[in-house]
């Protein structure tokens, strides 16, 4: 520890306006930052600062992903394993999925990451963590088949057009990993929707068992046949088809619970999201005009990415509602949206993605009106404040 | 006034920082201090014109500089003595006007009780000892403009910040009859009236409790519950246009001294706190004073952060620099410039902090042993709805210092920029995890906002 903190205090000059490497200075000083919290002391202003920092932030959202991305690597293999008609343990399981969606995360981090130091670099700022957890929701959300190249083009949509442009993490209008999703989704639909896409290996049908069909719940749903669903406590555990992060929803409420407890998280955000989409489901339940809407509200909660998009994407501070009254309606209107374009629309079977991106889009007028009605107070103290003293 | 008939506002949003070194409740005496220095600085928005230079003789409330702008508002010295230097920064700017003491000598100013006096020779005599700059107003946070009627004024009776000075002490220790004639000095200013606010949550001094035309409200809840600043925005908010002045309690009886004894004697009770402090206390000291005799063989070695006033918004000052013209405070603390292997990422079992990201959150100590390393490097504004759990009063925090950012003067004023000054988002400062300059933030929008409305 004391040799290497030695052998960076040796290798920093050369990092330094004016040394042989002062092009990769950012570079440097990330990769410093992240083995040694630096030495830098308050210069104006208070003298103590708390010792949360954003990095200890984003490593709070990382644990809170954990559990997600640890059973999704279960599933991928489970799911992989099942449509071969093979019999495989825990860990087997677990293994080949894990091989099967590092180099996914490889990919998000190398080319994020990259482009994060490079924009860094340019405008001679520090590297931002921001891109830590996109980097890890990012293939969280994909299909574990999705070629690389694509899921590279993705990445680099997403971090150049919706973060970097806009001036960078904490700038952004569009919650990256999602644009990243809608990326693909629109420019390559035929590998982002399907029965095939969700399972390991079944787009080459190699070896594939005869009936497997890899159809996800919300497949099911769209076509009609609800009879089909697996169980509730199947979709619950997470024991479906789907991409790796959003298929348990006991995973990702482990995670939220981790979120809400540090306050990472907005718990207002992922309880009205649930709120919201709990008053849609009994809604069309109320109208049952197909089987698709006669399905019971409770089942949305964990079939597709709604649990996974509401406390993993719709709580991202900087793309949600920045006031806290406006969160509650931001976060009711994605849970609506999301069932509504779920159900409602044939199109598309997963209304999650489009319904926190389009938010992303009205939260800043949200907060607008939220914000002019403490302005309105104001100016109307003022005004009584005037009128007395005219009196 | 009985506490039954004054109104209890209960703040819950702010935060409490458990920081090492609170003064004991013992008023400990030292060395007199033999330099003095008067801070041009410590005036924000002051320009300031030198009355003398290196070498004049001056007595106690003899002008050293003026504002340039308002040339009636002299900054006296606090001692009889010598002008041994000025202190000079970047571009020239003055620093510090350096008093070396020698003799009791003060200048006489005219003696009579304030209830017999009218507000303009009240606004004379403050004018010309040197008092004036004592009384600050709002919006802005600067010296208060004199033929100004400010619509109230604001005595904060107790303060909440970090390690703060207990006033109810204090002022146990202080003279009540200079206390009343410093009130009775300040209600010729104003039309309003005079509030005296106090701490809702302890035994309130006599000489608070006593004091004669003040309205009485308490206020409980946690740092910045002692804030003067949120006091007005409760009971008596400013509008555009409006004027609110400010006194500090000991300032209300150097004010008071004036009139009763003819002197200009800028004494306070000051508390000496911090980890580093060997016996943190209470010392009488005159503004302006050096700390190098109270601090005198009273720290502890290492490398050290020296503070007048609190570590929250607090002046750093060196080892023999000077109390401010404000300040009842002084604190030691350790500075924080080493590395740290990986921190971010540890348990955190003993990093203290207001989020619930660390393991000291779970097992809390007492209190922490705090240095100045920032913790981080600073990056933009991520995190949400962090700020406001600091901040007690109608303001969105975020959306105001996004609104200087952008130098947006109407979405400033319309966000509350009049009601407030950096001190009352100093939590937000120190609980950022972006790690942003919102005190100097705010003082460039309140900056701003003077040039603009002026």
């Amino acid at each position: 520890m004391n040799s290497l903190r030695k052998k960076l205090d040796k290798l920093k000059p050369h990092f330094e306006e004016g040394g042989r490497f002062a092009k990769l200075r950012s570079v440097f000083e990330g990769f410093e930052s992240f083995m040694f919290v630096p030495d830098k002391v308050t210069f104006k202003g208070s003298h103590i600062r708390d010792h949360i920092d954003l990095k200890r932030t984003m490593t709070v959202v990382i644990i809170a992903l954990l559990p997600a991305l640890l059973f999704g690597a279960y599933n991928t293999g489970l799911q992989h394993f099942r449509s071969i008609g093979t019999e495989a343990g825990i860990f087997q399981s677990f293994w080949f999925g894990f091989l099967k969606i590092l180099p996914l995360i490889v990919v998000s981090y190398g080319v994020g990451l990259g482009i994060e130091f490079i924009v860094a670099q340019i405008r001679g700022h520090e590297i931002n963590e921001g891109y830590l957890v996109t980097g890890l929701l990012i293939p969280l959300i994909m299909p574990v088949d999705i070629p690389l190249w694509m899921l590279a083009l993705s990445v680099a949509f997403a971090v150049i057009l919706g973060k970097e442009i806009f001036g960078g993490t904490g700038m952004n209008i569009f919650n990256p990993a999602l644009l990243s999703r809608a990326f693909l989704f629109f420019s390559y639909p035929a590998w982002m929707t399907g029965d095939k896409v969700w399972t390991e290996g079944l787009t080459r049908g190699k070896d594939v068992i005869d009936g497997f069909s890899g159809a996800t719940p919300l497949a099911l749903c769209a076509a009609g046949e609800t009879a089909k669903l697996p169980s509730f406590m199947n979709m619950f555990i997470g024991t479906i088809p789907g991409s790796a992060g959003e298929t348990s929803t006991l995973a990702i409420l482990i995670g939220a619970l981790i979120l809400i407890i540090t306050g990472i998280g907005s718990w207002k955000i992922i309880v009205s999201v649930f709120a919201g989409g709990l008053g849609m489901g009994l809604l069309l339940n109320a109208l049952s005009a197909n089987t698709y809407m006669e399905l019971p509200f409770y089942y949305h909660f964990v079939m597709g990415g709604f649990a996974f998009g509401a406390v993993f994407m719709a709580t991202d501070p900087v793309t949600g509602s920045q006031t806290e009254k406006g969160k509650w309606i931001y976060g009711l209107l994605i849970g609506v949206f999301s069932i509504l374009f779920r159900v409602v629309n044939p199109a598309y079977p997963e209304g999650v993605m489009l319904a926190i991106l389009f938010m992303n889009l009205f939260a800043p007028l949200i907060d607008y009106f939220v914000i002019q009605s403490n302005i309105k107070r104001r100016l109307k103290r003022a005004k009584i404040a005037f009128n007395n003293q005219v009196k | 006034m009985s506490r039954q008939m004054s109104v209890t506002i209960k703040l819950k949003k702010g935060f409490n920082i458990r920081i090492k070194g609170s003064a004991e409740k013992v008023i400990d005496t030292f060395p007199e201090p033999v330099f003095y220095g008067v801070k041009p600085v410590d005036f924000p928005g002051l320009t300031p014109k030198l009355n003398v230079k290196p070498g004049d003789r001056v007595q106690a409330g003899s002008p050293l500089f003026h504002d340039k702008v308002h040339p009636e508002i002299v900054f006296t010295s606090p001692v009889s003595g010598t002008v041994l230097s000025i202190e000079r920064g970047d571009r020239r700017k003055m620093l510090e006007v350096v008093v070396e003491k020698n003799g009791n000598e003060y200048i006489t100013f005219p003696k009579s009780d304030p209830v017999n006096l009218s507000g303009e020779q009240i606004t004379q005599s403050l004018l010309s000892s040197g008092l004036w700059p004592l009384i600050r107003q709002r919006p802005y946070n600067i010296i208060a403009t004199p033929g100004d009627t400010p619509k109230s004024i604001f005595i904060s009776g107790f303060d909440t910040s970090p390690l703060a000075p207990d006033y109810n002490f204090i002022m146990d220790n202080s003279p009540a009859q200079a206390f009343q004639a410093g009130i009775n000095a300040l209600a010729k200013l104003t039309g309003g009236g005079i509030n005296l606010v106090l701490d809702g949550s302890a035994e309130s001094s006599k000489i608070f409790t006593e004091a004669a035309g003040v309205k009485i409200s308490f206020f409980t809840g946690p740092h910045p519950a002692g804030n003067v600043g949120v006091h007005i925005h409760h009971l008596d908010p400013v509008n555009k246009g409006e004027k609110v002045w400010l006194v500090n309690p000991q300032d209300v009886i150097a004010i008071g001294r004036l009139f009763l004894e003819g002197i200009y004697k800028p004494e306070r009770i000051v508390a000496v706190t911090g980890s580093e402090v060997i016996r943190p206390g209470y010392y009488r000291m005159l503004s302006g004073a050096s700390v190098t005799n109270v601090l005198k063989n009273n720290v502890q070695p290492g490398n050290l952060r020296y503070i007048s006033g609190n570590v929250l918004t607090g002046t750093r000052i060196p080892a023999d620099g000077f109390l401010g013209y404000y300040d009842s405070h002084i604190t030691v603390i350790p500075e924080g410039d080493h590395y740290e292997f990986f921190g971010w990422a540890s348990p955190g079992l003993r990093k203290y902090s207001f989020s619930r990201t660390f393991l000291s959150k779970l097992f809390p100590s007492k209190d922490y042993r705090l240095d100045t390393n920032l913790h981080g490097g600073e990056r933009a504004f991520v995190m949400t709805g962090q700020y406001e759990k600091v901040v007690p009063m109608d303001i969105y925090p975020m959306q105001l210092f996004k609104a200087i950012i952008a130098e947006d003067i109407d979405a400033m004023e319309n966000l509350g920029i009049y009601e407030v000054a950096e001190e009352d988002f100093a939590l937000c400062e120190y609980i950022c995890p972006s790690k942003i300059e919102i005190q100097s933030l705010v003082r460039k929008g309140l900056d701003i906002m003077k040039r603009e409305m002026n």
